[in-house]
């Protein structure tokens, strides 16, 4: 039964490759948030009291904030009594190999692309996959664990590592952030852990591939990676979701920390369910990603290909605390059919001597709005902060829209930033010049825009380049009539 | 080969073509000159099938097919290849990755798998060497920041490494030097088979000392007026257009 419900999800959802949905019992809390809602969340996850606490905390802060409104797009209010807020495959027993992992979810993630079980792994890349609420299965763990790396679940990290979890959880992203920080801080439900000890290098690509499957179901996951002093780690992550007729709620936290001298690479390849070309269904991809380096010459670099969700509003910023660091924001967004993207980044820098750059490529098709927004902040003692950002937009069709909000704060002289901003539309000429040389119109659009983000695109790691390139081309099929 | 007759064309009102007959049979070198905005490039834009151009009238066979009635891309893979006047810088995409692109296109529609990585890079490097091309250029992004020179030797290059049964070269000698120039013919020279054609629009007689043409056409307010041997170019190189042009009113 379940096979053939997938057979034809999958038919009729050619255009959307990972839009089939998996048959499977599910546990999941009753419709609806309440405080009740939370105790059961950290009841399911037999949590300790400190954490149950701040989730409380977060909620009677949600409580009191209004809905914001300064973005530059519409959607309809969200009803949160209408949302499930926690839902996981039932599983009795405590994972201990892949082994006891459900075959269906190991189909799942298998017809992802992602694979789990150990002969056809990846070589070279851990993953973490969550399915939902929860962590399924965490890959290449006891490799990982002769570095002294710790790789597992945000629920694994609260139970084994509850001192770090401590320290470091909310120190970057506080509950009192934003609306959907303060939502995530009281619901989250699972996530990746990545801890990096002193003076390692991490050996191998960590990823997490978010999975989003039950209905009427919203996704709060929460990631957190610390990199002491010295250490370097590269992670991806990549999510799917069915197509559905309603839209989906994705709100997310991402905190990371960089200690001195550590570097973390921070990837994101993200192919949420987009919506029909009338826009309808679609995941509202709400999330706040924030990096801090705490230490002198520490450095983070996000790097994001969003070609998904009905509407993706994110900023993954970095606040330079130490001297000498460094923040990188390399991304490409890509709108189609009546897509909405509200994205940049927020570079702060407090150290001396810190450096930042923010390249950024928006691409919009069909109906579809895309915004760079991005603030620069360059604080008192700041000394010497350079920064350097170049926001490119191209569009395709007349019927799209690119907007740019960049916007500068300098509170200290010595500060160099520079800023530059094109934006073009894909030219007849260019197309019919691949057309010329045996390229079909679409083949030429991927081909012309995978160009335009070459610089983006060779800072992801090897392994997901090739597979974020076609992602380009395949969102923007049918993008010219 | 190439059949084209009473072809008319025009573009935003403004007539251009006005009834072009012209058989190009396998294996022949045609060289079309013409005084400046006559619609050399405009046939050669319409034979590619560029969208600006709307055609009023005639037809063009290609192999017995109606090539009109082509996509652009079709033509292409069918074996039209136009080596462009102005060729457009493509930012971001390297000239490897898009002839690759390019010849598995063309494969995909001949019913071929495509070509292999290494077999590819075979082929590309014994190419480039026929084309004294320089490593560093075919690995920049295609044309960008190209000299005008630079970019009419990439558009050969492409002509040699897609192998083309007709090849339109829309004054692919204007500001080549004589050493490319004279590449530029070892290249179609190369090519010449006996069944590959070549439609060559030049200016310059220069041009046809190295590619010596079959025949020589003079385009004239978008109407073959003239047509002989090569001869032809030489008394034109001598004498200009204006003999040309009072015999057309002389007629008209
Ligand atoms: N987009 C356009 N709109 C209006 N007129 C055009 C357009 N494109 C071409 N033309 C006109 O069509 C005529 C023929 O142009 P074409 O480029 O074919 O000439 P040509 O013979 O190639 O000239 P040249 O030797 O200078 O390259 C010219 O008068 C030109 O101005
Ligand atoms: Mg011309």
């Amino acid at each position: 039964m379940a096979e053939e419900v997938d057979i034809i999800d999958q038919v009729v959802g050619q255009e959307y490759k990972y839009g089939f949905t998996t048959n499977i019992e599910m546990d999941t809390a009753p419709m609806g948030l309440t405080e009740d809602t939370i105790r059961f969340i950290s009841a399911k996850k037999n949590e300790p009291e400190w954490m149950l606490e701040y989730r409380l905390k977060a909620y009677k802060y949600w409580l009191t904030l209004p809905d914001p409104n300064w973005q530059n797009f519409h959607y309809p209010p969200i009803n949160y009594q209408d949302i499930i807020f926690y839902a996981a495959p039932k599983e009795k027993i405590k994972l201990d190999s892949l082994d006891q992992v459900d075959p269906e979810l190991l189909k799942t993630f298998e017809k992802l692309g992602i694979s789990l079980t150990e002969q056809k792994r990846l070589t070279g890349v851990a993953v973490d996959a969550v399915f939902d609420s929860v962590s399924i299965a965490t890959t290449f763990k006891d490799q990982l664990k002769e570095k002294g790396v710790i790789f597992c679940s945000m629920s694994e990290a609260i139970h084994e590592h509850p001192e770090l979890v401590k320290k470091y959880l909310s120190s970057v992203v506080p509950h009192t952030d934003n609306f959907f920080a303060a939502l995530n801080s009281a619901v989250f439900s699972d996530g990746s852990f990545v801890y990096i000890p002193k003076g390692v290098r991490c050996p191998m690509e960590l990823s997490t591939y978010f999975r989003i499957n039950a209905e009427n179901t919203g996704q709060f996951e929460r990631t957190l990676i610390i990199a002491d002093e010295g250490a370097y780690v590269s992670y991806l992550e990549g999510c799917t979701a069915p197509m559905r007729d309603e839209n989906q709620l994705h709100a997310a936290v991402v905190e990371l920390v960089a200690l001195d001298n550590a570097e973390i690479k921070y990837s994101t390849v993200q192919n949420w369910y987009p919506g029909d070309k009338e826009g309808k269904g679609g995941i509202y991809n709400f999330v706040t990603k924030r990096g801090i380096c705490l230490g002198d010459h520490a450095k983070i670099s996000w790097t994001q290909v969003e070609t998904g969700s009905a509407i993706t509003w994110k900023y993954p910023s970095c606040i330079l605390k130490g001297d000498y660091s460094v923040g990188e924001f390399f991304s490409v967004a890509v709108t189609n059919n009546m897509q909405q993207a509200d994205t940049g980044t927020k570079m702060i820098h407090i150290g001396k001597h810190t450096k930042s750059r923010i390249v950024s490529k928006g691409i919009s098709a069909g109906k579809s709005h895309n915004t760079y927004r991005g603030l620069v902040k360059v604080n008192k003692k700041a000394e010497k902060a350079r920064n350097y950002t170049q926001c490119d937009s191209m569009l395709i069709g007349d019927r799209s829209g690119a907007h740019t909000f960049p916007y500068i704060e300098i509170n200290n002289k010595s500060a160099m930033v520079e800023h530059e901003a094109s934006t073009s539309k894909i030219g007849e000429d260019q197309i019919f010049y691949c057309n010329q040389r045996g390229i079909g119109t679409e083949e030429a659009i991927g081909l012309i825009v995978n160009g335009f983000c070459r610089e983006v695109l060779n800072q992801l790691p090897m392994e997901f380049a090739v597979e974020a390139q076609k992602l380009l081309a395949v969102s923007l099929e049918g993008s010219v009539g | 080969m190439l059949e084209i007759k009473e072809l008319k064309a025009e573009i935003e009102g403004k007539k251009i073509l006005n009834g072009i007959n012209l058989v190009v049979k396998p294996g022949e070198v045609h060289a079309i000159m013409g005084p400046n905005g006559a619609g050399k490039s405009t046939l050669s834009s319409v034979l590619a099938g560029r969208a600006d151009y709307e055609v009023t009238g005639g037809t063009v066979s290609f192999n017995g097919k109606d090539l009109l009635d082509m996509a652009p891309e079709d033509r292409a893979r069918e074996g039209v290849f136009l080596a462009f006047q102005y060729p457009v810088e493509i930012p971001g995409v390297s000239t490897t990755n898009f002839l690759k692109t390019a010849i598995n296109e063309k494969r995909k529609y001949l019913g071929l798998e495509p070509m292999e990585a290494t077999d590819f890079l075979k082929f590309m490097r014994e190419k480039m060497e026929l084309m004294e091309m320089d490593k560093a250029l075919t690995s920049r992004s295609l044309n960008e920041g190209f000299s005008g020179g630079e970019k009419k030797r990439n558009e050969v290059f492409q002509m040699a490494m897609l192998e083309p049964q007709l090849s339109i070269m829309d004054e692919t000698d204007s500001g080549l030097d004589i050493d490319a120039l004279r590449l530029v013919s070892t290249g179609v020279n190369k090519l010449k088979d006996g069944k590959r054609s070549f439609v060559v629009i030049t200016h310059y007689q220069r041009l046809l000392d190295y590619i010596v043409p079959d025949f020589v056409h003079v385009l004239y307010k978008g109407r073959i007026v003239k047509s002989g041997d090569a001869n032809l170019a030489k008394e034109l190189e001598v004498k200009g257009y204006d003999w040309i042009k009072e015999e057309v009113e002389a007629g008209a």
